[in-house]
């Protein structure tokens, strides 16, 4: 178990980069504390997969440092930094039986046969996979073969971090669920630092108690998932994360206030920051509500998604979803659209750019 | 209630056409010739299975049959290791990855008879490379057509030089469908060298091997062109293998009814071998 600092760390798989572009990891500066829950969400090709190597090792970065508990890690290869990591795709010994498979990095180590035994029951207890122990790894289920290289990762009881790299993609709907509760629940048990990387936004608030959101080789907020979903500290945050994601509308500030089309729009707080940039107004569907005052729009789509409606209205030419839960428009109608003030947010350049008010702050 | 319908045999039909004119027909007139004599013109005489006693009591068949069991099992022992090592060392991206695959198919392409021709000038004596190199530079004596020990080192060598490929490309093939995170794994994992050729790169490569295997098996039990072309079997009969053998007693000695049965039983030998090499190497796939 240990800290994991990761110090003005930068990856380019070039050479010779030439600029920031060719960086897949810009400056990442970050601290895993001991013991907890940690989720790295992002799109496809941000990075967090090169990140996820560079910590367990299976890359070395361009630049910067890693240290776990302070001790400088940043060159001992994967198997020196006492760490597991759980592939995509299960990654298990086909030749092997279960019980091999999950005594193999102990075997490796040269820990005593008995000391083993009793590690290898202990973990097929928790991943209740003992009924399996004598069968052969290849003939198992795909959840079953993730479980067991799941448990070849906590078999070593000095492991520092356990790593997931996305995996529930080759598990079936019905039971990933059951898998990621079943990770949760590890996690309270083993007590280990957790890292788990995804592109799905349901995985990474489901597991993790402080969420890292990245883009573009760059992290752009951490916090809980609350955090992230109330108050999005950028653009790509908003609308990464919610479904449908958060409304982002183009807007122009003057004398202290946000206009749409001529329009004063009620902000959560007093604007901060500089005056030059884009400015754009984040408000989340949730918040926003229809109304006989308030922007003009029409109505373009309405979808049933089951708990609530999800209304797609036109302001000109900039679409603004909001959910609804009853007295439904029609298709064509003419609506008038009210954002909830405390939830409304002015981004510059697409970060944050908005004081938090004092009632919310809580 | 299941519906039976006997039209599917018609699908089945010119597959049975197919291989009943170019296997079947071709057997049954091998099979006819076994169990007659001719002394030509025509005309058979019913001799029954005496051709099958004779074969397998004969001490010229039993010699040609070890030295065929011996060229395999050398050729084999040798082929399937080095190909595998090969295989392991080429590169399995960049843009040597091309070149690797065209030096190693390259032997394959050249036809079998001129595979004999070249290695027959090559370790020639007096004007071949490689005999010239030994006999004069090395002050090595070597000289295939009088020494039974160097004819069997050039026929192992040629064959090794013209097949080891085979195995290498396939073992390739199964090497580089291997994904990444097996590695990543077993180095998280702390597995030596070793471990990760014995528990990942072998089991991947199984089937790919028993396919290598098996044809060289087949191939290797049945050759002809090359050893008749670079010894004619000699010196003496130390070369003859069975085919060479078997071309021997039916166009040399034109002894047809010897020969057909002859040929049965070495169909039946090779068969039997890779049913039972195939039958081995994917026992261990139905248990599970």
């Amino acid at each position: 178990m240990a800290k994991i600092t990761l110090s003005q760390l930068r990856h380019s798989y070039f050479d010779q980069p030439r600029g920031p572009e060719d960086y897949a990891l810009k400056q990442i500066d970050l601290d895993w504390h001991d013991g907890g829950a940690y989720a790295l969400l992002g799109p496809s090709g941000c990075g967090k997969s090169t990140l996820l190597n560079i910590i367990s090792g299976l890359r070395t970065p361009s630049e910067g440092r890693i240290l776990f508990d302070d001790q400088d890690v940043t060159h001992l290869p994967p198997d020196q930094r006492n760490i597991a990591q759980v592939f995509q795709f299960p990654v298990i010994y086909d030749t092997m039986s279960v019980y091999d498979n999950l005594a193999f990095p102990l075997r490796n180590r040269g820990v005593p046969a008995a000391q083993i035994d009793k590690r290898v029951h202990e973990i097929a207890q928790m991943l209740e996979v003992e009924e399996m122990l004598n069968l052969r790894a290849a003939g198992l289920s795909p959840d079953n073969k993730q479980k067991i290289s799941m448990g070849r990762g906590l078999v070593r009881d000095d492991v520092n971090v356990v790593m997931f790299d996305e995996p529930l993609t080759v598990i079936d709907p019905h039971l990933k669920w059951k898998l990621r509760s079943k990770l949760k629940e590890l996690h309270q048990r083993v007590r280990a630092t957790m890292i788990y990387v995804t592109h799905d936004q349901t995985e990474a608030l489901t597991f993790a108690d402080q969420v890292v959101v990245m883009q573009d080789g760059e992290i752009v907020q951490i916090g809980t998932p609350v955090d992230l979903f109330e108050r999005p500290a950028h653009t790509f945050v908003g609308h990464f994360i919610g479904s449908p994601g958060m409304n982002v509308l183009p807007c122009e500030v003057k004398e202290g206030g946000a206009f749409i089309a001529g329009q004063q729009v009620a902000l959560e707080g007093e604007i901060v920051g500089g005056k030059q940039g884009q400015t754009q107004i984040g408000i989340r569907p949730e918040y926003v509500s229809l109304g006989s005052d308030g922007l003009p729009a029409t109505v373009k789509k309405v979808a049933d998604v089951g708990r609530h409606y999800v209304v797609d209205a036109m302001m000109g030419e900039q679409k603004v979803s909001a959910i609804i839960k009853q007295d439904v428009p029609e298709p064509g109608q003419a609506v008038h659209l009210q954002f909830k003030p405390e939830q409304t947010r002015l981004y510059r350049d697409s970060w944050l750019a908005t004081a938090a008010r004092e009632a919310s702050a809580s | 209630m299941k519906t039976e319908n006997q039209k599917a045999w018609f699908f089945v039909l010119p597959v049975l056409i197919l291989v009943a004119f170019n296997a079947l027909i071709p057997m049954m007139t091998v099979v006819n010739y076994s169990v007659q004599e001719t002394f030509g013109d025509n005309l058979f005489f019913w001799e029954g299975l005496t051709w099958f006693e004779n074969l397998l009591r004969s001490e010229r068949f039993h010699a040609a049959l070890g030295r065929q069991f011996l060229f395999t099992f050398l050729i084999l022992i040798i082929e399937v290791p080095l190909g595998i090592a090969i295989a392991m060392s080429m590169p399995r991206k960049g843009i040597w990855v091309p070149f690797c695959l065209v030096i190693m198919a390259l032997p394959m392409l050249i036809p079998w008879n001129v595979v004999g021709a070249m290695w027959n000038i090559f370790t020639l004596p007096d004007i071949g490379l490689m005999g010239y190199f030994l006999n004069h530079v090395l002050g090595i004596s070597y000289d295939m057509t009088q020494n039974v020990f160097a004819a069997w080192v050039t026929i192992i060598i040629m064959d090794v030089w013209h097949w080891t490929s085979l195995v290498v490309l396939l073992s390739y093939a199964g090497l580089v469908s291997i994904p990444e995170a097996y590695y990543q794994a077993a180095k998280i994992d702390g597995a030596s060298n070793f471990a990760v050729f014995r528990f990942i790169q072998l089991p991947k490569m199984k089937n790919v091997l028993t396919i290598a295997i098996l044809l060289r098996f087949i191939d290797s039990f049945n050759i002809y062109t090359e050893p008749f072309v670079l010894t004619g079997g000699g010196p003496g009969n130390s070369t003859t293998l069975l085919s060479i053998d078997l071309v021997k007693i039916a166009l040399g000695q034109f002894d047809l009814g010897p020969a057909a049965a002859m040929s049965l039983i070495y169909f039946a030998i090779t068969l039997l071998v890779s049913w039972l090499f195939y039958t081995l190497m994917t026992k261990d796939d139905v248990r599970s």
